[in-house]
């Protein structure tokens, strides 16, 4: 057991710790406000310079083998790396689906020419992706997916439809999971297909959210005609295909995510020592200290979980259904701090972005009510406790 | 990084796990809880035979000379099968006399308590069940060759077996920055020296009262430094935590295992109960309990080991963890085993009276959690 870096290690997190501080754009969040704003397009032409700012500095892609673009490091400079960036306040990557879960998907199951093609502008977010999973009658319950993909010649003709699709309203390419044998059974009958979104017969459309802003789209397929050559990993092979990007995205979307957590804490802890109720500065309030230590602990539970994991992955082990634990701490973690601001601010937690008299400028009731997606994106909170239930403690299915 | 254990330690601890499943079987438990001792001879030596009991003193006091970390390795496993005895009271009395010991001290009793010829315990909380300085009335007075001590000790573990016991007295007025605190080291039979067993929820801890009636000691009896004794007893409290932590998580795995494994095959409705997602969701929610309290506990024991300057926090995060974690793991268990996990027959009552006895030794989850508001300055 130890928890020191070696000097290689030290040395490579100085190294970020000094990029960043001289390269992230200052009042970036005004320009992008955090993807709270409707969609403009100045905003995300500036993150994707971004992301090509720190891809020709050599931070993106540390895992990926060197030959596809990437620079051949450890899990352990990738974890540095993100735990920077959060300290750094600097802007996540754009093209986040593409170089967590696209990429290393493709780099697994490729052709030579798909492995040509397609990871390099992935990290130089040339090309940005999405992911064509869940539709509005297969969520928690993928494989019921029922968007159809028929052969014609070299071509497949795709209709059907997909729903909370982030990033589709500025994304080159989908990673589409679709039915291509609806005789066989469910799981055997899906096929990975990488798709262009300027094809004809692709449409995107905007969903409002619960937060009042467009993050997230449905997208529709009239049409669509796919050469063959954009299967990734083998005809009705799609759920294995599948599933090994969403092993990805657990990975992918953990990394960062403890810290970014901790500034949040660190964030509320400075509105407890501001916020008074019924005279006492909220910190001195013994109930509200016992909240925020749990919250600590919690946080810190987090940390050491992925430590385990990370020492997993150095060891060459593959992460497991330990991710599902991870993901199921962060939420509750998240959740329960979200609710927690709001119960800091008191009656204040119902002014939100407009009034003077909100607190931070509304900010918290953006992530409170942001948050609630947590426990749904990237697998349900109930599918995760089955997951942990069946593949880890063994019970049977239902 | 690397957050595992070496493969040395998981040596130790699949030996530990084949020596306990021998020699700390249920019908064995359950004999040793309805009686006083709590402990055989037979038993203990064997203990000593395996250098566990020594495991963490130097080996120039006739140790193993191994760390926490080996030690949490150990303590699970003591802890999976509910292990009674003095064994933690004994770590609690040799930890007091090597952290403020003088070298004679040393020399006299750890070898003793390594090879198991002697026990020890310490003798800190009282009535006002405060593990702190403002908590010790007890007086410790000079007098012409020594000290007098007077004073009631509560909650204090297996001092009725105790060859030695070392107990805490004030010596001075606690002041800011001045506890007045130090430690006695009282053999067995010393006259006013007056342990009494106390009978308790969970029989496979023996607490005691313990009554100092003007007790006369030598001025050898004085363990470490007058009025210095609050240093070396929280780097003691912080250890023995650490070591408790471990045995609770230890505790709570096998819970796990056991409601898992008769989730597969207790059947309702045609189905085993644990394809139910009612009870699935709520065998998932023990993992994470059961995880989390071994990530901070690990983290703790090397953080102890290694005297990082958050290790005060690691240990209170850890036991406010530990505190509530097996306390709802083993609760959880008896409700999925129905009927028969509310059962005397059934060991599981046995891991939820160690739960709450565990809880609530070392201070329990909102006395540590308000440590760690302190630790992080709110």
């Amino acid at each position: 057991m130890d928890f020191s870096l070696t000097p290689e290690q030290d040395a490579f997190r100085e190294q970020v710790r000094a990029w960043l501080k001289e390269n992230i754009p200052r009042d970036w969040s005004r320009r992008v406000m955090a993807s709270a704003e409707v969609p403009r397009p100045e905003a995300y032409q500036f993150l994707r310079d971004w992301q090509r700012t720190l891809y020709d500095a050599g931070f993106v892609g540390l895992t990926w083998p060197k030959e596809y673009g990437g620079r051949g490091l450890t899990f352990m400079e990738e974890l540095i790396l993100h735990e920077e960036m959060a300290l750094a306040k600097a802007p996540q990557i754009l093209n986040i689906l593409g170089v967590g879960m696209a990429g290393p998907t493709i780099i697994a199951y490729g052709t030579e020419e798909q492995k040509k093609r397609y990871p390099a502008k992935i990290l130089s977010c040339e090309e940005i992706w999405c992911q064509g999973y869940s539709e509005p009658n297969a969520g928690s319950d993928l494989a019921s997916l029922q968007t159809r993909a028929v052969k014609d010649g070299e071509y497949w003709v795709i209709n059907g439809q997909k729903v909370w699709t982030s990033l589709a309203h500025v994304s080159d390419r989908m990673m589409l999971l679709a039915r291509t044998d609806p005789d066989a059974p469910r799981h055997k009958g899906i096929t990975y297909f990488l798709l262009d979104m300027r094809l004809p017969g692709v449409t995107v459309k905007p969903l409002k959210q619960i937060t009042g802003d467009p993050e997230f789209n449905e997208v529709f397929f009239d049409n669509v005609r796919v050469h063959e050559s954009e299967i990734l990993g083998g005809l009705n092979n799609g759920w294995q295909v599948g599933l090994t990007t969403l092993m990805y995205e657990r990975l992918a979307l953990g990394f960062g995510l403890q810290v970014r957590l901790r500034i949040a804490l660190d964030g509320l802890i400075e509105l407890a020592r501001r916020m008074e109720k019924e005279g006492r500065v909220l910190t001195k309030d013994p109930v509200m200290r016992q909240k925020i230590a749990q919250l600590w602990i919690d946080t810190e539970c987090l940390k050491y979980l992925g430590a385990r994991a990370i020492t997993k992955l150095l060891k060459g082990e593959i992460p497991g259904p330990e991710a599902s634990i991870g993901k199921m701490i962060w939420v509750e973690t998240h959740q329960k701090l979200q609710e927690l601001a709001m119960e800091i601010e008191g009656p204040y937690s119902q002014l939100v972005r407009g009034s003077d008299w909100a607190v931070e400028s509304g900010v918290w009731q953006y992530t409170f009510l942001r948050s609630r997606a947590n426990s749904i994106e990237g697998g349900t909170t109930e599918v995760q406790k089955n997951i942990i239930g069946e593949r880890i403690l063994g019970l049977p299915k239902g | 990084m690397d957050f595992g254990f070496s493969e040395e330690q998981e040596m130790l601890r699949a030996s530990a796990r084949k020596f306990f499943e021998n020699e700390c079987t249920s019908t064995v438990v359950r004999q040793r809880m309805e009686e006083p001792a709590g402990v055989t001879d037979d038993f203990w030596t064997k203990l000593a035979e395996q250098g566990w009991l020594g495991l963490v003193y130097p080996e120039e006091y006739g140790g193993v000379g191994l760390g926490f970390v080996d030690l949490t390795v150990l303590m699970e496993e003591m802890g999976r099968v509910v292990m009674p005895g003095p064994f933690l009271a004994t770590l609690l009395g040799g930890l007091a006399i090597l952290e403020a010991g003088s070298a004679e001290q040393k020399k006299q009793w750890l070898p003793r308590l390594a090879d198991g010829k002697a026990k020890a315990a310490l003798a800190w909380t009282e009535p006002s069940a405060r593990w702190d300085a403002a908590g010790v009335a007890t007086t410790a007075k000079p007098t012409a060759d020594g000290w007098l001590l007077s004073g009631t000790k509560l909650f204090v573990l297996d001092a009725h077996i105790a060859d030695v016991t070392a107990v805490v007295a004030r010596t001075a007025e606690n002041k800011a920055g001045q506890p007045g605190l130090s430690l006695f080291l009282v053999p067995k039979g010393t006259p006013g020296f007056e342990p009494k067993l106390l009978p308790t929820m969970d029989q496979t801890r023996k607490l005691c009262e313990v009554v100092l009636r003007d007790v006369r000691l030598p001025g050898s009896a004085l363990l470490g430094a007058k009025d210095g004794a609050s240093a070396p007893l929280s780097r003691v409290l912080e250890r023995a935590t650490v070591a408790l932590c471990a045995e609770m998580c230890g505790g709570a795995q096998k819970v796990l295992e056991m409601t898992t494994e008769y989730a597969k095959i207790r059947v309702a409705f045609n189905r085993p109960i644990g394809s139910y997602q009612g009870v699935k969701h709520r065998a998932a929610d023990m993992l994470v309990d059961v995880e989390n309290a071994k990530s901070l506990t690990y983290y703790a024991a090397w953080a102890v080991d290694e005297n990082v300057p958050d290790s005060a926090l690691a240990v209170s995060m850890a036991k406010a963890y530990a505190s509530d974690a097996f306390r709802r793991v083993s609760a959880a268990g008896i409700q999925l085993h129905g009927g028969i996990g509310f059962t005397w027959e059934h060991d599981l009552h046995l891991y939820f009276k160690r739960a709450k006895s565990s809880e609530f030794t070392f201070g329990d989850a909102t006395h540590h959690r308000e440590k760690v508001a302190q630790l992080i300055s709110l």
